[in-house]
């Protein structure tokens, strides 16, 4: 209930402003026409039988959901040196639900550079699936990851608690996440000790799921209900420690 | 109000025995950072219906005080009951009964007026049914009916202020807590912010506690005034009482270097002052 009256207030907020929000949607389509096109020609990346851009496509939604959703800690900070923080603390709401509503709405945003980026990659031949159902999966999907990446940044500044120091551990944490994932290639290509990280990376799970509802031939390897229930069971525990230390900001 | 300050417990704080329903009743109230004792056992109780001021400087313990009284910060040693909770084992019962506007800016600049209201209004479950009325009456009384539906972002300090006060009185709370209202507003907003706080305990009843450095604002507006000094309460009383305990003529800065002695200009750190100069930026 207070949860969803955290992501209503944030919901209004784009509402009122949407160009920031289509601006940053358009950072996966650089990725996609740009990268993605590049490295297509050069058929360096052994995806089996499915094209290289349909592998990516997913991928570069859930990178960007989760680049967006980082930078979510940055306005917690920023709510704080102002004094929102301060205020909603001592509102009865419990801190739980303070968290879990901000990092819904973070899902919420990313669901609009998920629709940019169906369009994209139909617009190039990538065989997205459009029936209703997958696409209500890939929401499900898109809102659940991006919430985790959330929550995992709120969890970050709570601790380093100022912009410059935040600005510098997402610097650190963005782009490896990234690179240790499935996003861009399989796995398989890995070296093994960069494939453990890329087994405990949240994103992984995220990209493999994506890519199992979003186009055809590419199974998840563990089955997507294994994934989403890794980012479900990694959102809960995120929360739970967000709501712990949510409330040194205003100490 | 004049019998109020007949209940401020004596120096030795015998607060134990004092009448138990009080707003705001703390114990011994002390909050340590390593070596630093921030606020240093502190006994006070506030009556219904009392304006109560915490004047000092800068990093005197105000808001260290204000914090643990309104459950952001937990004290080291020490209670506190407020509207008839303890803040400490019912900090969930204390956030529902009060009110509490912080020094910094707290309205959301990008929403409106009205849907900052509309927020808190949420937050403190406010019936659907009652909701657009108690948002209509508040921002009436408020004097902000014709700017409700304005950016807050556009809105001058004075009408912030404003806002936030009608955000925190919504849900009629026992106790308002107000830290440094008036600070980087031009005399005539504060003029107007000390207005509506007057108006509001007279409305309510509602139980005002502020900090403040401003001594003017604590003698205009207080009916009892708490001067704090390093941490510790120095001196309780009504600022009449105060200013004629050192002699005729005497006004609240004598009072204060009476309790202050030597240091009295220094006091408050670095993050205090770049934090009160980023209130006054915005809000000016």
């Amino acid at each position: 209930m207070d949860t969803l009256t955290i992501t209503r207030a944030e919901l209004i907020k784009i509402r009122h402003d949407p160009i920031e929000m289509i601006s940053r949607a358009t950072q996966p389509l650089l990725w996609l026409l740009v990268f993605g096109q590049v490295l297509a020609r050069t058929r360096a990346i052994p995806t089996g039988s499915l094209p290289y851009m349909d592998y990516l496509a997913p991928g570069v939604l859930a990178q960007s959901a989760q680049f967006s959703a980082i930078f979510y800690g940055l306005a917690v900070i920023w709510e704080r040196d102002l004094g929102l923080v301060q205020k909603l603390l001592v509102t009865p709401a419990s801190r739980g639900s303070l968290v879990l509503g901000k990092a819904l709405a973070g899902g919420a945003r990313a669901l609009v550079q998920a629709v940019i980026v169906y369009i994209a990659a139909a617009a190039i031949g990538v065989g997205v699936r459009l029936d209703p159902l997958s696409i209500a999966q890939v929401a499900v999907v898109v809102i659940l990851g991006s919430s985790l990446f959330a929550t995992f940044s709120l969890v970050i500044a709570c601790l380093v608690r100022s912009r410059e120091r935040f600005m510098g551990i997402g610097q650190l944490l963005t782009m490896p996440l990234f690179f240790a994932s499935s996003a861009v290639y399989p796995i398989e290509l890995m070296p093994d000790w960069l494939r453990v990280v890329a087994n405990l990376n949240p994103l992984t799970y995220m990209v493999d799921a994506l890519r199992a509802l979003m186009v055809n031939g590419a199974p998840s390897p563990r089955g997507v209900g294994v994934d989403v229930a890794v980012l479900a069971i990694v959102l809960v525990v995120l929360v739970a420690l967000g709501a712990k230390l949510y409330p040194r900001l205003a100490q | 109000m004049t019998t109020v300050a007949g209940r401020a417990p004596g120096p030795s704080g015998t607060v134990g025995a004092v009448i138990r329903d009080a707003p705001i009743v703390t114990n011994s109230l002390t909050r340590r950072y390593g070596s630093i004792t921030a606020a240093d056992s502190i006994d006070l109780e506030v009556g219904s219906g009392e304006i109560f001021g915490l004047l000092g400087p800068n990093g005197a313990g105000k808001t260290t005080t204000i914090k643990m009284l309104i459950t952001l910060l937990p004290p080291t040693s020490g209670t506190a009951r407020v509207a008839g909770a303890d803040i400490v084992r019912e900090p969930g019962l204390v956030r529902r009964r009060i009110g509490y506007v912080p020094q910094l800016v707290s309205a959301d600049g990008s929403l409106t007026g009205r849907e900052n209201l509309r927020l808190s209004a949420r937050l403190y479950h406010i019936h659907a049914a009652s909701r657009e009325d108690a948002i209509e009456d508040e921002l009436a009384f408020m004097g902000l009916a014709d700017v409700a539906d304005r950016m807050v972002r556009t809105y001058s300090g004075g009408m912030v202020r404003r806002l936030e006060l009608a955000q925190a009185m919504l849900h009629r709370p026992v106790v308002l807590f107000l830290d440094e209202p008036t600070v980087g507003l031009d005399p005539t907003a504060r003029a107007a912010v000390w207005e509506r706080v007057r108006r509001l305990r007279d409305r309510d009843e509602t139980t005002i506690l502020l900090t403040t450095h401003y001594m003017d604002e604590a003698d205009e507006l207080c009916d009892r005034i708490g001067m704090m000094h390093a941490g510790r309460l120095a001196a309780i009383g009504t600022p009449t009482e105060l200013k004629d305990n050192i002699g005729p003529g005497a006004t609240l800065d004598d009072v204060f270097a009476d309790v202050g002695g030597a240091g009295l200009e220094i006091g408050g750190t670095f993050r205090d002052v770049s934090r009160t100069r980023r209130t006054a930026k915005r809000l000016g």
